[in-house]
């Protein structure tokens, strides 16, 4: 199966397990920026690791400190490979573009619509650059 | 599409150094991903991204630093991770200590105003009515909308400096006219009178406000008379945690609300929310987390920071007495420099009262580690980001209930019709 999205921040083929959240995530308060654990207590995917995977985000909310945290996971090695939006939002995809300036290895960032999200979930993932996603 | 100017183009390329071409690509990609068709010019900044949330960030504000960027507008700071004007003691690892100190020297080395504060617009940060700002932090971007009339979006950590030194902001959302008009109605006219006129109505209603809002923008009618800007600073605050509001209108008190068909442009509400006593009561439990306990081990209030009339308030509600347990007073430099001129801040220490200036004991590690310690609170902020953020649970009060409480050491209640 292949799909096509839409590139919002670009960068390197990527690959890796596809995380899909099944409810929106404040970054900053629900992901650990020292490891990208999901440690929202109220969030179905608690516990699971956002370092390394796809990550599919059904939507983001809560504070505006979400790009602090990004920005963190990056400079710790602790990021997801890609990352893929149901719309673009400025807060958190402002983690990546500062990432960039820094000159630091930046996850390329897509837009995918919530419901394609669903069916790549747990399935492992090549992203290329220019956004065409192959699930293995 | 976006279009910049040359001069912009040229600043983006290196014109004016590296520091300055860094912020403005930031402020064009974001521009970019929002679909922005230009960059506006922004009268003044108020900045969020001075709070220490790992080392990638302080290294981010010296990189600036070096590529000798300078703010172009008036920046004022929001709360840092460390006290420097406070006498609470934080209990940050010298590591984090250290890299929260080089980030804070860092925002002021690019010429930011050390205001240190959550409510800039009570340290004389007031933008004009109309005029274009980039501000960040969710209750200062909340007042300067709703209270101030000034326009702004939610600007994050990095945007906002970045646009404070770049001088200018993406042209979309709260910018534009046609996104600040009403598209809710909030309905508070069944209250009471003394109700809707009372400081511990407010939290309650913005909670109500962000969980019916979300982002949008609402009218709220049947508030004529009853406000401060008090009540309005602590409505916001608690909006923007429970949802999130950008901005709110209240027909016949705040600036683009003569009346509430105003604020709706002449249009129906997609939808209408009516007080009940029922709903009312339901946003005060939520408030709370503690449950059924008289304990109380500390009381914190001032989120926002509180003004110098609140202090006021606190000192004649505690009319000479010792406190029980301590009484986290979080303030900012513009009201403890004048209580220490006026010789008022030794007294109120002497009292039990422990300052907490230029942070607040939600963004860093202040309050000791107790286990199934009760946090009480007047702030609607408090209440919603104490609990992850503390370990404390939360108990949600007026402001002469957590004097009561604070001088007892355990919860004192006054009685209050909720209706």
């Amino acid at each position: 199966m292949v799909l096509k999205a839409e590139i919002l921040i670009p960068g390197a083929a990527a690959s890796g397990r596809c995380l899909a959240l099944t409810a929106p995530i404040s970054f900053w308060g629900g992901v650990d920026p020292r490891s990208g654990a999901i440690i929202d207590a109220r969030h179905p995917e608690r516990g699971q690791s956002i370092a390394g995977t796809v990550l599919a985000l059904p939507g983001t909310i809560g504070s505006s400190s979400a790009s602090a945290v990004l920005l963190e996971l990056v400079h710790a090695g602790h990021a997801p490979a890609a990352l893929l939006l149901d719309a673009p939002d400025a807060i958190l995809l402002l983690g990546l573009i500062v990432a960039r300036e820094m000159g630091w290895p930046v996850p390329p960032a897509f837009r995918l619509a919530a419901r394609d999200q669903i069916a790549l979930a747990g399935r492992e993932l090549a992203v290329s650059s220019d956004g065409l996603i192959t699930a293995n | 599409m976006l279009e910049l100017t040359a001069e912009e183009a040229a600043i983006a390329a290196g014109s004016e150094g590296p520091g300055a071409a860094m912020a403005m690509r930031i402020v064009a990609e974001t521009a970019r991903l929002m679909g922005a068709p230009r960059l506006l010019p922004v009268a003044s900044a108020h900045i969020d991204g001075a709070l220490y949330h790992g080392d990638s960030g302080t290294l981010f504000a010296e990189k600036l630093v070096e590529g000798g960027a300078r703010v172009a507008i008036r920046s004022t700071l929001n709360v840092g991770a460390l006290s420097p004007a406070g006498c609470a003691a934080i209990r940050l690892p010298p590591h984090q200590r250290d890299m929260a100190a080089r980030m804070m020297r860092a925002y002021e080395a690019m010429g930011c105003e050390p205001s240190w504060t959550c409510a800039p617009y009570q340290a004389g940060h007031r933008p004009a009515l109309g005029s274009d700002v980039a501000w960040g932090e969710s209750n200062a971007v909340v007042f300067c909308n709703s209270v101030l009339g000034a326009r702004t979006n939610r600007y994050g950590d990095f945007l906002d400096i970045a646009c404070a030194i770049a001088g200018r902001a993406p042209d979309y959302g709260l910018h534009r006219p046609e996104n600040r008009v009403a598209t809710l109605l909030i309905d508070a006219r069944p209250l009471s009178q003394a109700l809707r006129a009372s400081d511990v109505f407010y939290p309650v209603l913005g909670t109500l406000l962000g969980r019916f809002a979300g982002t949008a923008v609402a009218v709220i009618e049947g508030l004529q008379g009853c406000t401060t800007e008090d009540r309005l600073k602590a409505l916001g605050a608690a909006s923007a945690s429970a949802g999130g509001v950008g901005l709110f209108h209240i027909a016949g008190v705040t600036p683009e609300a003569p009346d509430a068909l105003t604020a709706l442009a002449g249009l129906a509400p997609r939808e209408t929310l009516v007080l009940t006593p029922d709903r009312v009561g339901d946003a005060l439990a939520g408030l709370s987390t503690a449950g059924e306990t008289d304990r109380v081990d500390a009381v914190a209030i001032g989120s926002p920071h509180l003004s110098l009339a609140e202090i006021t308030e606190v000192e004649q509600r505690l009319a000479g007495r010792r406190l029980a347990v301590p009484l986290y007073v979080n303030t900012g430099r513009h009201v403890v420099g004048p209580l220490e001129q006026q010789g008022r801040r030794a007294a109120l220490e002497q009292a039990g009262i422990v300052f907490v200036v230029d942070t607040c004991v939600v963004v860093t590690p202040i309050l000791p580690e107790i286990d199934g310690a009760v946090l009480m609170t007047n702030s609607g902020k408090f209440a919603h980001y104490a609990p992850g953020n503390t370990g404390y649970a939360v108990t949600y009060g007026s402001l002469a209930e957590c004097v009561e409480s604070a001088a007892a050491g355990r919860l004192v209640r006054e009685p209050r019709a909720w209706c």
